[in-house]
Formats: C-alpha cells, sequence, structure tokens
C-alpha cells in the first residue's frame, strides 16, 4: 500500500493493524483510524475525494451508531448472567434424569429378585418388561450427548461474546453508567403478577425443602 | 456354534447409566461375567489384565475413545482377536466407516433395544 502521502502515525498505525489479518480489531480503534484518515483529507478536494470523504464519514457514524446499539444490548449480561445461568439448568436436566433412571433401575432390580423366583408365563412376560424398562432408560445417555452438545455450543457463544466485549473495550461500561437500571419497584406491600410467578423448577441449591415450606405455610398460622 | 455364556466380556462407557442398562440386558441374555471400564485406558489395561472373549465399547469418551480403543486392540498381538462391538450414538456414515476400517466386528447405534443387542452380538459370536 502506498502511504508516502500519508501522516505517517496513520500509516503506522495501518501497517500495525494489517499484521494481524485475521485478529480482532477494536471498534474505538477502527473508528479513529476512519477519524485520522478524515483529518488528513485537507486543502483541494476532487470531486472523488470529497465522494471518499463522505463514504468514510458515514461508516464513521455508522460504526458509531453501532457501537451505541450493540452496547445496549448489554452483551455483558448476556456472558455474565443468561449463559452461565442457562448451562447450569442444562446440567441440572442431566443429573435428574441420572437420578430418575437410577431409581427405575433400582426398583426393576426389585422386579426381577422376586422374578427370580417365579417360573412359566408370568416370568418370561416379566423378563419382557424389565427388558424393555432398560431399553427404555437409554434415553438418559442420549439426552445427556445431547445437553452436552448444547452446552459446547453455550460455550463458544460465551468466548464470541467475550471476543464482542473485548473488542469494544469500555464502552459497555460508558453505557452503563449513562443508562442505570432503573430502581425495581418495592414489592413488600404489593403481589407479584401472575407470570411473575412463573420461575419454573429451581436449581437445588435455590429451590425451598418440603420442610422449609412447611415451617413457612406454619408461620401463617 | 454356541455362545460361551462363561467368557468374560468388559463393556466400555463414561455414562454410568448405560453400563448399568448394558450390565442388566447382558445379564438377561445369561452373561454371568461382565466387566466394566468407564474409558478405553481403563479398559486397555483390563484387556491386557485378563482374558476376555468380548468388548461392547461406547465412541465418545475421554481420555481414551473407542475407536482409539478399538486401534489399540487391533494393534495387540495378544488382543487382535477379540470381537469388538461399538454401541454409539455417532451414527454418521463416515463413523461407521472409520469403525470398519479400525476392525470393528459390528456397530449399534443408540439407542438400541434388546433383540438388536442380541442379533448383533449372534451374528458375531453365534447363536444363544
Amino acid at each position: 500500500m502506498a502511504t508516502d502521502s500519508v501522516d505517517p502515525e496513520l500509516a503506522a498505525r495501518l501497517q500495525e493493524l494489517g499484521k494481524d489479518p485475521g485478529g480482532t480489531v477494536k471498534v474505538d480503534e477502527v473508528a479513529e483510524v476512519v477519524e485520522a484518515i478524515l483529518a488528513t483529507m485537507q486543502g483541494d478536494l476532487s470531486a472523488v475525494d470529497v465522494k471518499l470523504y463522505e463514504e468514510l464519514e458515514s461508516l464513521s457514524r455508522f460504526i458509531s451508531e453501532a457501537k451505541t446499539d450493540i452496547a445496549a444490548l448489554r452483551p455483558d449480561e448476556v456472558k455474565d448472567e443468561f449463559i452461565p445461568k442457562a448451562a447450569d439448568e442444562l446440567d441440572a436436566i442431566v443429573d435428574a434424569t441420572a437420578e430418575a433412571t437410577n431409581s427405575i433401575m433400582d426398583a426393576v432390580g426389585e422386579i426381577e429378585a422376586v422374578m427370580s423366583k417365579l417360573k412359566g408365563k408370568n416370568a418370561d412376560k416379566l423378563m419382557d418388561a424389565t427388558t424393555k424398562i432398560y431399553e427404555a432408560c437409554g434415553f438418559q445417555d442420549i439426552t445427556g450427548q445431547r445437553i452436552t452438545k448444547v452446552v459446547g455450543a453455550l460455550q463458544h457463544i460465551e468466548e464470541k461474546v467475550d471476543a464482542l466485549l473485548t473488542a469494544f473495550g469500555d464502552e459497555i461500561s460508558k453505557y452503563k453508567a449513562a443508562n442505570p437500571k432503573a430502581e425495581e419497584p418495592p414489592v413488600e406491600e404489593e403481589l407479584p403478577a401472575d407470570e411473575d410467578l412463573l420461575h419454573g423448577p429451581q436449581m437445588k441449591e435455590e429451590a425451598m425443602s418440603q420442610d422449609d415450606i412447611d415451617a413457612l405455610l406454619a408461620s401463617f398460622d | 456354534m454356541a455362545v460361551d455364556l462363561n467368557m468374560n466380556v468388559l463393556i466400555v462407557d463414561d455414562y454410568q447409566t448405560m453400563l448399568r442398562i448394558l450390565r442388566n440386558l447382558l445379564r438377561q441374555l445369561n452373561f454371568k461375567n461382565i466387566d466394566e471400564a468407564s474409558d478405553g485406558s481403563e479398559a486397555l489395561k483390563k484387556l491386557r489384565a485378563k482374558s476376555f472373549g468380548l468388548v461392547i465399547s461406547d465412541w465418545n469418551m475421554e481420555p481414551m475413545t473407542g475407536i482409539q480403543l478399538l486401534r489399540e486392540v487391533r494393534a495387540d498381538e495378544k488382543l487382535k482377536h477379540i470381537p469388538f462391538v461399538m454401541i454409539t450414538a455417532e451414527s454418521k456414515s463416515e463413523n461407521v466407516i472409520a469403525a470398519k476400517e479400525a476392525g470393528v466386528s459390528n456397530y449399534i447405534v443408540k439407542p438400541f433395544n434388546a433383540e438388536t443387542l442380541k442379533g448383533k452380538l449372534t451374528s458375531v459370536l453365534g447363536e444363544f
């Protein structure tokens, strides 16, 4: 690239960026380079120069707006809260299905113990039934493998979001500072809306035990 | 030729649930001596320590996968004649081809049923 007529500092910067063609460039750096190019375009401008100037100015504006839009999506929340939460929920599914499958097989083991004392058609029927239960229990293995793949996909997304956050530098924290979350309204005297009560199953460490619930109910008496 | 139900059978899977399912299904087929391993490297140690008449292995395990175990078995003079059945959720043709090229005796795709298991074992070992 011919860089003789270009500001030396800008030329050095462009060369630096060009060293890692597949790498990540911070959005701020792109914007600064575009701005530096615009600043160097002084003096007599041809029609082509003007057109180029307009395009670059438009590109600079587009990058600036995109930065704001993406910052508003709060990718930091996606990385820090939503993805880890989803991965935990998926792990909980695997644990719960494994636990249930083992309970089923324990029960089948007890049936087989009784079955071993029987003979004839009844024993055969029980054998067929227990075989079918074992076959069906194979779902847990398949479910676990599929969920493991989904967790892998989530980790991949997490890495991409992390790269996005790195590229944005302090843009996200600037946005957060400029747009603080509204204070949650006090709920002490208001009952939550029905839709706010649809949490689904809780993680073990977050869930109340039956004893906790009994105690809570008893506290109303 | 009737199957020797007293032979040592090694089942290999990293999912304890699947090991339990396989063990129970094999027990229902009247196999008496069933041993377990949770990955290829543990299986290889057991295969080198004791005589086995059949290996039934999953594919996707760490640190040693089922296909690596199969290759190790087929490369070992003392082990290479042991029938090796792969039971796996890997159902792409490229997997089946790779397993066949590595010397697999038969290939069962998960989820499977007892009838399929018995049929494949019959084709590998003989009539029950």
